[in-house]
């Protein structure tokens, strides 16, 4: 489709202003840095967690390195600590936390509900730049000394041991408001900022997921913040509230801190859920499964997370009654996220399956979560977590959820989505590629850290047995090939900028509004016209209304059906004519 | 990101006669009222969270050392405490009137209760001041500095939980004091912008708003009143 000339125009009936878009409808540094666009603050949040996505997976190939052979490598324990405690920090609280919402809830949440922006955009605009002052705050922590606590900075250790840890913990509080003003801005603006005809059953599953995120994160991260504070306290003015030599409770800590910090996990993998259903049901041309179920799923996933923190504790000294509760719970949150997988497996079934870049991460997802999810289950059994708990199999786990869930989701947004960001394509055959690389890389790098947990290989050890050198290897090799993979996306991703051929408005045939009634590159405004929401998001079924009648034009297999734009809402000029009519 | 041609003047919405106060993505005065009040609950529900942890602290430690409990809070003046209360109630009423005066149009009423709600958060503060100096007089600090002397404090330096009570004590209130001196800015600024008058019934929701936090700040001091000082 308009490969050949330049510019041509796009599926878009008002293609006269076509030159201005929201990239270029204002430019120079401030007009970024100044922005209220949610597109603009998108990509803003983009860019710096790209950074710190690079800088702590470097952090994870220098562990890998160390880790490739027993005895020191190329880093000794004290650094070594200090460098698994800054890839979980940067990852967990600087990276996976913001990601999805904060990049792609913010560009595509309020084009998909059909709103111009956000309820708050001054809001929006703070959250990022709350944002950078806890990520400045966490390179203070890095010049006063470092952090070697671990990213849970369990008591008493933490609040005792000096360096950076005291700028760590605020910088933790700073972030967590900008995540609280992301949830709040998208809470509202979902109740409220609708297109009309948009009506709860026909919110695109993206939103359902953000949705439930939201609610998570404005209803855990104020604990973090009086956690981080309490101990802040603990550390200046010893009040004696969590460290035992003062009468304080170690254990009270994680309570506090799994009560935001299993709600967390929700957070990062929720937006991937969304991500997922959108892929799913776009690339196998099918309406999708179970939409009621996959929604209200997520926002039982999001209510029973906030009942399972206790299952990090088995080993901590809480009550038999308590552990025994909080696994019963933990196995409860395995019913929405099966009905989930299910639901989504049964999508593809008879559909017309299109094996884009983001729906080969959309089938990784599948494999690698049903794995994260299993090992999940095991984890939360009471016995077999003894011999579990804080071996190389809990890391495992996390990083098949985390990483193979919520990152491995956020690549195949991102690539589904980057055309409508940037304008531009990627190269399709490289992020094939690179989607091979992840993928094999991934397993490569965490199927046999699964098998050194349950043998007994303990986390956080820069050091280990000579039985378990074999598999150390392996895992290190496959982290080359995963970093190879992500480096290439980074690649072709900048490439594409510059060099990537024009994308149209639609390339994936896809029903949503952000597809099929924006621009190419989105105007400034979102929408020419206020859409107007007549079918629910992803009516492939309805081929006749959502594509138009049949006009026998035969298309490649390349080439998908382009969905008919959304008709435009009255606005209150056509209602008066009416009704002075 | 081609730019052939200069970024095109700036596009107007049309030309409807918007209100002043009317933001450029939202449909009408209504949905923007609506959305705030929204958002403002929301926030007021994470401001409950975050005090929420300090609660079970408070409730963790209480269960522990019921009588060290009891005892430290006994050194509390509940004469000012029951003062604070009165003061906090009123100061609530105070804010309320206003809003209900702002709806009627009624600028300057709603100029004086919003000055009368900022002077008993005033009275609130001073209070607790005298409350704070009294006890850093004996000795009684947060956290390590704890060194109980004087007639009335000297049994607490025996026993073990005490600075925790203390601890507690310090930080709730102190984190609600924090609250109390935003609010007074808060009203501060919104009295001197109904003076100027920017608010009418049409327009007044940065004043419902400072209302409901007023009210969280009241509602959070409901609760510390009876758990630090009379039980």
């Amino acid at each position: 489709m308009s490969t050949t000339t330049q510019d041509a125009p796009v599926e878009d009936e008002a293609h006269h202003d076509e030159e201005t878009n929201y990239l270029n409808h204002d430019t120079g540094i401030w007009s970024w840095l100044a922005t209220k666009d949610h597109k603009r603050i998108g990509i803003l949040y983009c860019i710096s967690l790209a950074v710190v996505f690079l800088a702590a997976g470097i952090l994870a190939l220098f562990m890998r390195a160390e880790l490739s052979a027993p005895g020191e490598t190329i880093m000794g324990n004290e650094t070594y600590n200090q460098v698994f405690t800054m890839h979980g920090i940067l990852m967990v609280f600087l990276f996976l936390v913001p990601s999805i919402p904060a990049i792609l809830g913010n560009f595509v949440l309020p084009m998909q509900i059909g709103a111009k922006d956000v309820a708050f955009p001054k809001l929006n605009l703070a959250s990022w730049y709350v944002y950078m002052a806890g990520a400045i705050l966490t390179i203070a922590a890095l010049l006063t000394g470092g952090v070697d606590t671990g990213w849970t900075f369990y008591t008493p250790y933490s609040s005792t041991t000096g360096g950076g840890v005291l700028w760590m913990t605020a910088a933790i509080f700073v972030a967590g408001f900008a995540s609280i003003f992301t949830g709040l801005n998208f809470i509202v603006t979902v109740h409220k900022m609708r297109a009309p005809g948009m009506t709860w059953n026909r919110l695109p599953l993206f939103i359902w997921g953000i949705y439930a995120t939201s609610i998570v994160q404005v209803l855990a991260t104020p604990v973090i913040g009086i956690t981080m504070v309490l101990l802040i306290l603990e550390q200046t003015m010893q009040i004696g509230i969590f460290d035992p030599a003062l009468g304080g409770d170690p254990v009270l800590f994680q309570h506090f801190f799994w009560f935001y910090s299993h709600p967390a996990v929700y957070i990062m993998i929720l937006p991937a859920f969304g991500i997922l259903s959108e892929l799913i049901a776009t690339f196998s041309r099918s309406r999708i499964f179970g939409y009621r179920a996959i929604a209200l799923s997520s926002v039982a996933i999001a209510m029973l997370g906030f009942l399972v923190w206790g299952h990090h504790m088995f080993v901590s000294g809480q009550s038999a009654i308590s552990s025994i509760v909080f696994s019963l719970i933990t196995y409860l949150i395995g019913i929405p996220s099966g009905i989930k997988v299910f639901n989504w497996v049964a999508t593809l079934y008879k559909g017309s399956i299109w094996l884009q870049t983001p729906m080969l991460y959309a089938l990784s997802f599948l494999f690698l979560f049903t794995i994260g999810g299993f090992t999940g289950i095991m984890v939360g059994v009471l016995a077999v977590d003894v011999q579990l708990h804080d071996t190389y199999y809990v890391v495992s786990h996390f990083h098949y959820v985390m990483m193979g869930g919520s990152v491995v989701a956020l690549l195949g947004g991102m690539h589904y989505w980057w055309p409508k960001i940037t304008g531009r394509m990627y190269n399709e055959t490289l992020g094939k590629i690179a989607a091979g690389l992840v993928f094999v890389g991934f397993n490569l790098t965490f199927f046999p850290q699964l098998v050194l947990g349950s043998r007994g290989m303990p986390r956080r050890y820069a050091n280990y047995a000579e039985r378990f050198a074999g598999l150390h290897e392996l895992s290190t090799y496959g982290s080359w090939v995963l970093g190879a993979g992500l480096f290439l996306i980074l690649g072709y991703a900048l490439w594409s900028l510059a060099y990537g051929e024009e994308a149209p408005a639609n390339p994936w045939g896809a029903t949503t509004l952000e597809w099929t009634n924006v621009a190419a590159i989105p105007d400034h405004h979102n929408f020419k016209r206020t859409p107007l929401v007549t079918r629910g998001p992803y009516d492939f079924h309805l081929a006749d209304e959502v594509f138009g009648g049949g006009d026998g034009e035969a298309l490649g297999d390349d080439v998908p059906r382009i969905p008919e734009p959304a008709p435009s809402a009255p606005t209150e000029d056509d209602t008066a004519a009416s009704a002075s009519a | 990101m081609a730019t052939e041609t200069a970024p095109a003047p700036t596009e107007t919405d049309g030309a409807h006669d918007h209100p002043a106060h009317l933001e450029h993505h939202f449909v009408s005065s209504k949905q923007q009222f609506d959305s705030a009040k929204l958002g403002m609950w929301v926030f007021l529900i994470t401001e409950v969270l975050l005090f929420s942890g300090m609660f079970v602290a408070y409730a963790v430690f209480r269960q522990w050392n019921p009588e060290v409990f009891v005892a430290a809070s006994n050194t509390l003046d509940q004469m000012w405490g029951t003062i604070n209360t009165v003061v906090l109630l009123t100061s609530s009423l105070t804010v309320a009137l206003s809003i209900h005066y702002i709806k009627q149009d009624k600028v300057k009423q709603c100029v004086y209760y919003l000055l009368s709600t900022l002077g008993l958060a005033g009275v609130f503060m001073v209070i607790k001041y005298i409350e704070y100096t009294a006890k850093f007089e004996h000795g009684i600090y947060p956290g390590a500095a704890f060194d109980p002397h004087g007639a009335h404090y000297e049994h607490l330096a025996g026993m073990a939980a005490a600075p925790q009570f203390f601890s507690i004590y310090f930080v709730m209130t102190g984190i609600h004091g924090l609250h109390v001196v935003i609010g007074m800015l808060v009203i501060g600024a919104i009295a001197f912008m109904a003076w100027r008058g920017s608010f009418s019934s049409e327009w007044y929701t940065p004043v419902e708003l400072t209302g409901l936090y007023w009210h969280l700040v009241d509602i959070v001091w409901i609760f510390l009143f009876p758990l630090l000082y009379l039980i």
